[in-house]
């Protein structure tokens, strides 16, 4: 009952089994009040599956949760926002179709006493109060899903900040925002911290671990591995922490021959996304895509694949002008997609593991139409084991798998099919140092053998780490252009914000 | 701890197998409730009252999957049904080129149901339900109303003849749900039903025709429509413009009791038959009970209701 108790939250001797995993063994994990408090782990470590039983998601199978001194079970997330703890989730959870103002106050509308009619104009007003606050420029009348997922992510920041809980759990919230809004965010957490609010920070980036946390907790394969303040460790320490192990080079760059032009793209336009766009990328090379979220990228590989038209402009491949108007026609003419936004894009959810990573390989392993299911499973296999992709069996629905895991369900998917030109977009967003590190080598490893690779980040150390060769996008425009040696972070960033022209 | 990992897998399969426990628990409960219900002859006789409908509800299970879903079902049946009683009736070709042309024509109408949901992204839900009117109007027009009696003795062993003790067709069914397996565990074209349910445009970004596939679906849909037609048609002994009204609705009742999931994605074969046999158990041992014809139905609507509710229920876990 004392309230002068150090700890907000504790909790203690967390276990949840899933079939085939446990997903936390014995987890003990306590927050001090007003702390900014950094959970790191694997993917697949327990995380968010941690946060989950906070929130009354899940129910765990064994533990206890004692909040402010006092022993409290919470069943649902109702439960949860009454005792004023509330979540960003790592799946952006909007009703797209509905305003932002609706979005944020969902379930909470002022409306007219009893009659129970909604009171718009002041809905909108205390969204733009909020937003202001918050320093967001955001429409509160913008329909959710008119915007890109920093918009939509930072919709969900407001919402969560908008209950004045004690106790905000922030579960990788700052996969889908650029440099810009991170620094928001971070404005947003210090203020929040200031006011007394703890708040929980899951994240793969440990800059940003290092830059806003107090404390520090790391899980692995579900148990609690140690806590620990942040002054305490240094890089090295927190990796081995998350993985058991030391990862020595995050960026396995290799020099590799350069051989000849792949592909070629020669001033493509698509009205209201990109312009004029042209660029060139060559055997073994990986050309980097930098720029802000929303500068176009995504939309310039989207038209290259022949999932939207493009307006004007061509594309040669091996020297011989092609029409992409299908991704069938893309994957026949050896260019493979990884894209953005998994759940979307990428996946059927309520499938297995290995439906999801043969879907764009069934002519390899079909003969006359039928499945070789020895075939498949065999090729599945060994793409688990090759990205240790966590999953009890290849049959395993997806959904249940941890984000980082179903990303890589998404790159075995498409490393299956061979390209000879791969487009990453955004290929190792929320995943791990560990998974990441392995990313890059197959990366490496597959430019080696001859594969042309254009990746695009928004982490510069990635741009930078990897790349041969580097195009910087702004507003829907190439800016400039960076060899290897050439570029620096001052460099591509001063560019990506539309500095003047570099490079060249 | 191995104990706990037991029980959940013991969990699991009794999610897996609800409905065939359902079942069994109607089957015993019958068994001891009257005499007549555990009578080989009665149990030939549910099966065979099923048949038309598993073989609906088949074609019901692929559209559902893909995220659709085919309202037509029964107006098709009985276009395809008149279409073949006239032929025979009016000797313009042998009895077997008759049967096929009433399903041909059916399959043609679901081409243009998958057609027009392809290409022009209206909902399932609207295309079909205007094709079961028009469907339903084109049987009407072509019969002028009247329904054609009396065919050929020779088209009736189809629907009342049988092989040794087994009912014709039952053995049609059984055929229908093997190729059907068949083409959804082992084709590629069944992979992409999976696919398409599970998330259309993460199927066409891996390269998948959607719009073939979908076309495709429809198009068996109708055809199985239409051979459940034929074989009702040889049943009664009559090409019947009214036949087959709210049929799809049984069959997609037994789809969904059988686990498929509305929302795509997710369902079997062995399921939809379950989900087809407990609807005619249900059927059946209301009749046994001499419960009337209008409480059957709100029996019906009940299970199919409970059903879904049980579905949502054990999926939600995740
Ligand atoms: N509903 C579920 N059913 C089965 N397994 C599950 C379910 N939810 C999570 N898991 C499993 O529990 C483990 C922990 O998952 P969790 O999502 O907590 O990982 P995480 O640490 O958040 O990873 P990431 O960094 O990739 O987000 C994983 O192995 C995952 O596959
Ligand atoms: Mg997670």
């Amino acid at each position: 009952m004392n309230g002068s108790s150090e700890y907000l939250l504790e909790m203690r001797n967390i276990s949840k089994h899933f079939p085939g995993v446990q997903a936390l063994d014995d987890v003990t994990f306590k927050v001090k009040r007003g702390e900014i408090h950094a959970l790191v782990g694997e993917n697949g470590a327990g995380k968010s599956t941690l946060m989950k039983v906070l929130l009354g998601i899940i129910q765990p199978d064994k533990g206890e949760i004692i909040l402010k001194g006092e022993r409290v079970k919470i069943y649902n997330p109702r439960i949860a926002l009454s005792l004023g703890l509330s979540m960003i989730h790592q799946e952006i959870s909007l009703v797209p179709e509905r305003t932002v103002a609706e979005n944020i106050w969902l379930g909470r509308e002022p409306t007219l006493k009893r009659v129970g009619f909604l009171k718009w104009s002041e809905l909108f007003s205390k969204t733009e109060k909020l937003l202001k606050e918050l320093d967001l420029i955001i429409n509160p009348k913008q329909k959710v899903s008119s915007l890109n997922v920093a918009g939509m992510q930072m919709v969900e920041i407001a919402r969560a900040v908008s209950y004045n809980s004690d106790l905000i759990i922030m579960d990788e919230p700052t996969s889908a925002l650029s440099e810009k809004e991170v620094e928001k965010l971070f404005n947003i957490i210090r203020s929040l911290k200031e006011k007394g609010t703890s708040v929980i920070y899951i994240s793969h980036k440990l800059d940003e671990i290092f830059k806003i946390a107090d404390r520090v907790t790391a899980l692995r394969d579900g148990q609690y591995i140690g806590t620990s303040d942040i002054t305490q460790v240094d890089h090295q320490t927190l990796i081995s922490m998350m993985v058991g192990r030391e990862i020595k080079n995050i960026f396995p760059k290799k020099q590799i021959e350069i051989g000849n032009t792949v592909m070629e793209v020669k001033g493509i336009s698509r009205k209201g996304a990109f312009e004029d766009i042209s660029f060139s990328v060559r055997k073994g090379e990986i050309l980097g895509i930098a720029g802000l979220m929303g500068a176009g990228r995504t939309e310039v590989v989207r038209a290259i694949f022949g999932i939207d038209p493009i307006d004007s402009g061509s594309i040669f491949i091996d020297n011989e002008k092609v029409k992409i108007d299908s991704p069938k026609k893309a994957i026949k003419l050896g260019i493979g997609l990884v894209t953005e936004d998994r759940k979307k894009y990428g996946l059927a959810l309520c499938r297995s593991v290995k439906e999801n990573i043969s879907m764009a390989n069934m002519d390899k392993f079909c003969k006359l139409s039928f499945i070789s299911r020895k075939k498949e499973l065999k090729a599945c296999q060994e793409m688990i084991r090759l990205l240790s992709i966590k999953t009890p069996s290849h049959k395993q629905t997806v959904s249940s798998l941890s984000g980082g895991n179903q990303q890589k369900v998404v790159l075995a998917n498409w490393l299956q099919t061979q390209p000879k030109i791969l487009i990453l977009d955004e290929p190792t967003r929320g995943i791990d140092v560990g998974a990441k590190s392995e990313i890059h080598k197959l990366m490496t490893q597959f430019a080696e053998e001859g594969m042309a690779i254009i990746m695009i980040s928004s982490e510069l150390p990635e741009i930078l780490g990897m790349s041969d060769r580097i195009l910087v996008m702004h507003e829907g425009r190439v800016k400039g252009e960076f060899s290897r040696d050439e570029a620096s972070q001052e460099k591509i960033l001063a560019c990506a914000v539309g500095g003047e022209q570099s490079g060249k | 701890m191995e104990n706990k990992i037991g029980s959940i897998n013991y969990r699991e399969l009794l999610n897996k197998y609800k409905m065939v426990l359902v079942l069994i628990c109607m089957v015993i409960i019958m068994s001891i409730v009257s005499e007549h219900f555990l009578t080989s002859q009665n149990i030939i006789n549910i099966i065979r009252q099923i048949s038309i409908n598993a073989i609906l509800a088949i074609g019901a299970t692929f559209v559902i999957i893909t995220g659709g879903i085919d309202l037509s079902q029964g107006s098709v049946l009985a276009v395809s049904g008149v279409i073949a009683a006239s032929f025979i009736k009016h000797g313009y070709a042998s009895i077997f080129i008759a049967a096929i042309t009433g399903i041909l024509v059916s399959c043609l109408l679901g081409f243009i149901n998958g057609l027009t949901i392809a290409n022009f992204k209206v909902p399932p839900f609207v295309v079909t339900l205007a094709m079961m009117t028009i469907a339903r109007g084109i049987a009407y027009v072509y019969t002028d109303g009247r329904p054609i009696v009396d065919l050929d003795k020779r088209f009736l062993v189809l629907g009342q003849g049988s092989l040794g003790f087994l009912p014709y067709p039952i053995i049609v069914m059984i055929i229908v749900a093997v190729l059907a397996a068949i083409i959804l565990y082992m084709t590629k074209f069944g992979r992409y039903v999976f696919s398409i349910g599970g998330n259309i445009q993460a199927a066409r970004v891996s390269g998948i025709n959607t719009n073939r596939i979908i076309v495709l679906v429809y198009t068996l849909s109708g055809l199985l429509a239409g051979l459940a037609g034929v074989m009702l048609a040889s049943r009664i002994n009559t090409g019947q413009p009214q036949a087959g009204q709210s049929y799809e609705m049984d069959a997609i009742a037994a789809a969904v009791i059988g686990g498929t999931s509305l929302s795509g994605g997710v369902g079997t074969i062995a399921g939809t038959l379950v989900g087809a046999i407990i609807i005619g158990v249900i059927n059946n041992s209301l009749n046994l009970l001499n419960v009337s014809q209008y409480y059957q139905l709100i029996v019906k609507g009940i299970v199919i209701a409970v059903a879904v509710i049980i579905d949502v229920k054990s999926q939600k876990k995740f």
